[in-house]
């Protein structure tokens, strides 16, 4: 992951607030495709987040809906009528399924997210901050983890946690920390290198000398700068944990069908399907996933090409790109290099 | 993740400061060094999973709880040794896997060590497939989307990346099924090869287990034939999990090279751009491609798990699939353990292979 010190400290110190809040700033700074990109990323993110949001009024039947007024529903019928996008082969409601898993992908994202981000970048500011021995066990067994393949430490967690079967609750925590685990080294990472770097900077030295203690220095003076990326690793971490939960799912691991809808479990139904020709069981669920993935994946891409002055996009002044262009990111190198 | 890329860690970050000063070159202290920390990762990871895994009960109770009468449980928990104190057991499971017992299932008292023997080729297979679709796939449109970088093919190749990433692989497989296999009928659905086949080829004399390569050697060229049609869904289903990887990479790279004086030097003595972008500026941009090939590795082999089992792939994955469901999780255990041995060599190698490849990596 190359750091490269966001521009917005020079350029837009004096713009008001609201340009410099992270994603509106990346939009100001895109142009063409990288714009078209950003933009695609957000309306599908914001599809998805508003689906979730009102689940309960946009899908037609409950997740675990047998049954209304006219009696039970058909199994494995075909998209159309009262059921806009087919039944499963157990009967339940294809769209209402779809709609509502969105809410517990939402849960596990931000249940992982925040568990790992809170580990991770403790874990990460100390071993970086102390060094000596702690450092170096924290930096093999983050590197062991780390080597590993996710979805497996994810297995081995869910067993640990909850043994495979699993209520709403039980098995949302239990698929966060799961992907917490997985994710705790990414953070430590990235927050022990910049600390590792900020603890050679004057301005921690002159905390020193002031008297700040360890702790105050570690939350206050490095905390602050080394936490910049975080918000690129977010939403590339999002769409990760959407993936590992579905993987999770699929292997059956997932949360039982009758306490919440998760996509992944809903594929594993499905795969059974498919040799008949039954389609829409599985397309849509994965369709769900492909959509949100999509676009947290779009959204963190963007933001992290237009952190890059060499990746992102030039605004073209006058003639087409050309030498002209070099020059603006020499330019923008250069400002990244007296800022830091 | 993808996107972390850039910047491969190294095992070595950080560990020996002082050694990495003192040799200054050597390439046989590097491999030495390089080598000694497989040991400590596969450690690590194995004393993790053992006491995770021990943490919540033992596996007899897991597998086997509600099904026997608690005395009966009771005794099968006395005999198998699991109401020992954890650290004797942990000692004990460290010397059982010294000497390559990986432990005996559960569910069918099989020894883990003799289901690799049966299961790893399939699963090598697969991965190796995997690979070359992701490398015919990856490299050349890497390239011409850094050729044409901001431009048509570019957008178009980025967001298939994007895309490639973004599917899950249990999904594309099931997309890739219902279309070539159900409705167009092109290729089998499911599985290895037919039962015709499969008998012909693991009935020939010391058999690898890689039907490809059995089917060649025993010259039969309709189980041959039979085994590469087999083959296709699940290959580019995995395969097109890392294409997308690569692509990023190759482009991403290409473009760093692209923008180097000596290319512009080659161009103005005439080089044609195929030429300056396949070999001028490729050769540079090999070395973080093949040590993400390198990472990628494990992110496969977690990917194999699912392949296997959307096209019921008979490999490691299946396996271990299937013991999950069983909740048997010493023969779990045992298979995410030898997954963490083959990541751990994997990696080895694919350092030794940048460290030959390029003498700045061998401090």
């Amino acid at each position: 992951m190359s750091i490269t010190p966001s521009m917005e400290a020079t350029v837009h110190r004096k713009a008001p607030l609201l340009k410099r809040l992270p994603v509106i700033s990346h939009f100001n700074k895109s142009v063409g495709l990288q714009r078209g990109m950003l933009v695609v990323g957000l309306v599908l993110t914001a599809t998805f987040l508003l689906t979730a949001i009102f689940a309960p009024l946009l899908a037609p039947y409950g997740f675990a809906q047998l049954s209304d007024a006219d009696g039970s529903f058909p199994t494995q019928q075909a998209p159309g009528g009262k059921h806009l996008l087919g039944t499963t082969v157990g009967g339940y409601d294809v769209l209402s399924r779809v709609i509502w898993g969105s809410q517990t992908a939402i849960l596990v994202i931000v249940v992982a997210v925040v568990l790992s981000i809170f580990a991770g970048v403790i874990l990460g500011l100390v071993s970086g901050y102390l060094g000596g021995w702690l450092d170096r066990v924290l930096v093999v067994v983050a590197d062991a983890i780390y080597a590993f393949p996710s979805l497996l430490v994810a297995i081995v967690m869910a067993i640990v946690i909850s043994g495979g079967e699993s209520s709403l609750f039980g098995g949302v925590l239990a698929a966060a920390i799961s992907i917490t685990v997985v994710f705790i080294p990414q953070y430590f990472r990235v927050i022990r290198a910049e600390t590792i770097r900020l603890k050679a900077e004057p301005f921690v030295e002159s905390a020193k000398v002031v008297g700040a203690s360890s702790i105050r220095i570690m939350g206050r003076h490095i905390y602050r700068n080394a936490t910049r990326t975080l918000p690129l690793i977010f939403t590339l971490n999002a769409s990760e944990a959407i993936l590992t939960l579905a993987g999770l799912g699929f292997l059956g691991f997932g949360i039982e069908p009758s306490s919440a809808a998760e996509w992944g479990f809903d594929l594993n139904k499905a795969l059974a399907d498919t040799t008949s020709g039954i389609w829409w069981t599985g397309v849509f669920p994965g369709l769900a996933i492909v959509w949100t993935v999509l676009g947290l994946t779009l959204v963190g891409e963007s933001i992290n090409d237009l952190n890059d002055p060499r990746l992102r996009g030039r605004k073209r002044a006058g003639n087409k790109g050309g030498p002209d262009s070099t020059a603006a990111a020499q330019a923008a190198i250069s400002a990244d290099v007296r800022s830091s | 993740m993808t996107t972390l890329i850039e910047a491969p860690p190294s095992d070595a970050d950080g560990l020996l400061p002082t050694k990495k000063k003192k040799s200054g070159g050597g390439l046989g202290q590097y491999i030495l060094i390089r080598f000694l920390l497989i040991f400590p990762t596969i450690f690590i990871l194995v004393t993790m999973v053992f006491f995770l895994m021990r943490i919540t009960g033992d596996p007899i109770t897991a597998a086997m709880g509600g099904r026997l009468p608690p005395e009966q449980l009771q005794q099968r928990i006395h005999d198998a040794g699991y109401d020992r104190p954890l650290p004797v057991q942990y000692f004990e499971y460290l010397g059982q896997l010294v000497t390559g017992n990986f432990g005996t299932t559960l569910s069918d008292n099989r020894q883990v060590t003799e289901m690799l023997a049966t299961y790893g080729a399939a699963t090598l297979e697969l991965t190796v497939n995997a690979l070359i679709v992701a490398l015919l796939v990856g490299i050349p449109f890497g390239m011409i989307a850094a050729h044409r970088r901001d431009h048509a093919p570019d957008a178009v190749l980025r967001v298939f990346a994007i895309l490639c990433y973004a599917t899950p692989v249990f999904f594309a497989g099931l997309l890739l099924k219902l279309t070539f296999a159900v409705w167009l009928g092109w290729l089998p659905v499911a599985g290895r090869a037919k039962t015709s086949s499969e008998l012909a080829l693991t009935g020939l004399q010391a058999p690898t287990g890689i039907y490809w390569l059995d089917a060649l050697r025993s010259g039969n060229t309709a189980a041959l034939g039979d085994v590469m049609a087999h083959a296709v869904l699940p290959a580019v289903a995995l395969g097109l999990l890392t294409a997308g990887i690569f692509l990023r990479l190759v482009r991403t790279n290409l473009i760093g090279t692209l923008g180097r004086d000596y290319i512009e030097a080659g161009r103005s003595r005439g080089v044609s751009e195929f030429r300056l972008v396949t070999k001028h500026a490729y050769k540079p941009a090999l070395i973080p491609i093949i040590t993400v090939m390198g990472l990628q590795i494990a992110v496969m082999l977690g990917g194999a798990v699912l392949t296997e089992k959307t096209f019921e792939w008979k490999g490691l994955g299946f396996q271990l699939a299937n013991y999950l469901t069983a909740r048997d999780f010493v023969a779990v255990q045992g298979i995410v353990v030898l997954l963490a041995v083959i990541v751990a060599i994997t990696n080895f190698i694919v350092d030794i292979v940048a460290a030959l490849i390029d003498p700045r990596v061998r401090y």
